[in-house]
């Protein structure tokens, strides 16, 4: 019978939830890493055993975990970001010129056919490449070399690079996106990229429709249908049908079109799961009920899903990376909140449940699903 | 051998128990310490000293017989009580909430 596997990364540790295939019983491992930020988990699509983790601390740094049993056993790899080449300048919030500095790993992002090759989205944004299995790291310095890298500044979290979203099919092209320059593409692998944000408006920017500089939050697609993306901004949710080159807008009737997390059911490509959240100075859901908004039509129509959720007195976020989608039948649906809670639906959203309430603040969610 | 007292998070990270001592060649100095703890736990690289321009990290301090080293530079001789094994060298993270 296949199993689950729920990979959790908090602000104190990691934590590993697994299950079988009904999703009803869940044994909960951790804190890995006790202590330190772990901003995301990863496991390999090409060996399920093999494991990442980035872990970090304001006093110590970065590490690199790399476990090569399903997370029984772990050890530190390589930790050297340093960029390509003169690092340059981007701008701080108040427009005044920062060198690029490493801070941390946002998003580890494992090879469909290798698990030795990984890609690393960090902050202050960039790309790296690992083919060795994290001992050593190369940036893909096409990126921030962009010609616009001077003018992306930070999100609230940083100038993080958030996202890596491959393509099923063509392992050269790549959809990143960075809070807040917005989302690039590449069709060679990583050599050249172009901004790929047309039909995005950012209100917050003196040129709202500008090439660069939209706070995207989050994207998803569904590997049967790689053109359609599907992204939530700082405001807005929005939708690609020509693989990023262009997007529309589909948060139709959401109570709040602003959220961080957005993901795309495991066996339907029109459907979409989002965290509504109240707002950008709010950071917590409307009305302090805790939804997750489901449209089974590709945007525009959305259906509350809140059976099992918190619906009062919720005063919680989901933050970008925290909601993850297994691939069984029924899929099931793992939301991470900063209140410590990760929430399960094994019937595509219908019904949920805690499988733990008193975690650290959650980070990031990946669900894992095993043979 | 120098006498090394680490913070908790980094024992963990380099799994050892209580203090550890490593091997350095005369002259003693900062930096030939600090490499020679790199050198004998490999987990540990990044995490005193920035793996790119090899600075001290921010929130990491250095003491030496009550001596604040730092921001001493990586030539700077340890004092005879370290060299010796009198009293360990000591590398702390600073206090910073968390």
């Amino acid at each position: 019978m296949s199993s689950v596997r729920v990979l959790v990364g908090t602000v104190k540790g990691a934590f590993l939830l697994t299950a079988d295939g009904r999703r009803a019983r869940w044994e909960v491992e951790g804190p890995l890493f006790g202590g330190w930020e772990v901003y995301h988990v990863a496991a390999s699509p090409a060996d399920p055993d093999r494991l990442y983790a980035s872990q970090s601390s304001g006093w110590f740094g970065q590490i690199v975990q790399r476990s090569n049993d399903g997370g029984r056993t772990w050890e530190p790899v390589g930790n050297d970001f340093t960029y390509a080449g003169e690092a340059g300048f981007h701008q701080w919030y108040d427009g005044s010129a920062k060198p690029w500095t490493f801070a941390r790993v946002w998003q580890l992002s494992p090879a469909d056919d290798d698990p030795d090759v990984v890609l690393a989205g960090v902050e202050d944004a960039a790309l790296f490449r690992t083919g060795d299995g994290g001992h050593t790291w190369q940036e893909l310095s096409g990126l921030r070399g962009h010609g616009s890298g001077s003018s992306w500044q930070p999100g609230a979290g940083g100038l993080c690079l958030h996202t890596i979203l491959r393509h099923p099919t063509d392992a050269d092209e790549l959809l990143v996106a960075i809070s807040a320059a917005g989302v690039f593409r590449t069709t060679d692998g990583g050599s050249t990229w172009q901004a790929a944000n047309a039909g995005l408006r950012s209100g917050f920017m003196p040129e709202p429709e500008a090439e660069v500089g939209h706070c995207v939050h989050k994207l998803a697609r569904h590997p049967a249908r790689p053109d359609t993306v599907f992204m939530q901004k700082h405001w807005d949710v929005m939708r690609s049908d020509d693989a990023g080159r262009s997007w529309y807008e589909v948060s139709g009737d959401l109570p709040s079109d602003f959220g961080f997390t957005i993901g795309v059911h495991a066996h339907d490509p029109e459907t979409v799961y989002v965290v509504p959240i109240l707002s950008d100075e709010h950071h917590y859901p409307p009305e302090g009920r805790l939804r997750v908004y489901r449209t089974r039509t590709g945007g525009h129509q959305w259906e509350a899903l809140t059976d099992g959720l918190p619906q009062q007195h919720c005063f919680v976020n989901v933050l970008r990376d925290a909601m993850a989608i297994d691939d069984l039948d029924p899929c099931g649906l793992y939301v991470g909140t900063t209140g410590g809670q990760v929430y399960a639906s094994a019937d595509e959203g219908e019904h949920w449940a805690p499988i733990v309430r008193d975690l650290p603040r959650v980070l990031s969610v990946e669900a894992q699903t095993l043979p | 051998m120098i006498r090394v007292h680490l913070p908790a998070q980094l024992r963990t990270l380099a799994r050892v128990v209580g203090e550890v001592a490593v091997p350095v060649a005369d002259p003693v100095t900062l930096g030939r310490l600090l490499d020679a703890i790199e050198a004998e736990y490999p987990a540990l690289i990044g995490t005193i000293r920035d793996r790119t321009n090899g600075a001290r990290r921010p929130m990491v301090r250095l003491f030496a017989d009550g001596e604040d080293l730092s921001d001493a530079a990586a030539t700077e001789p340890l004092p005879e009580a370290v060299t010796t094994g009198r009293r360990p060298f000591l590398v702390v993270a600073a206090i910073a909430g968390g």
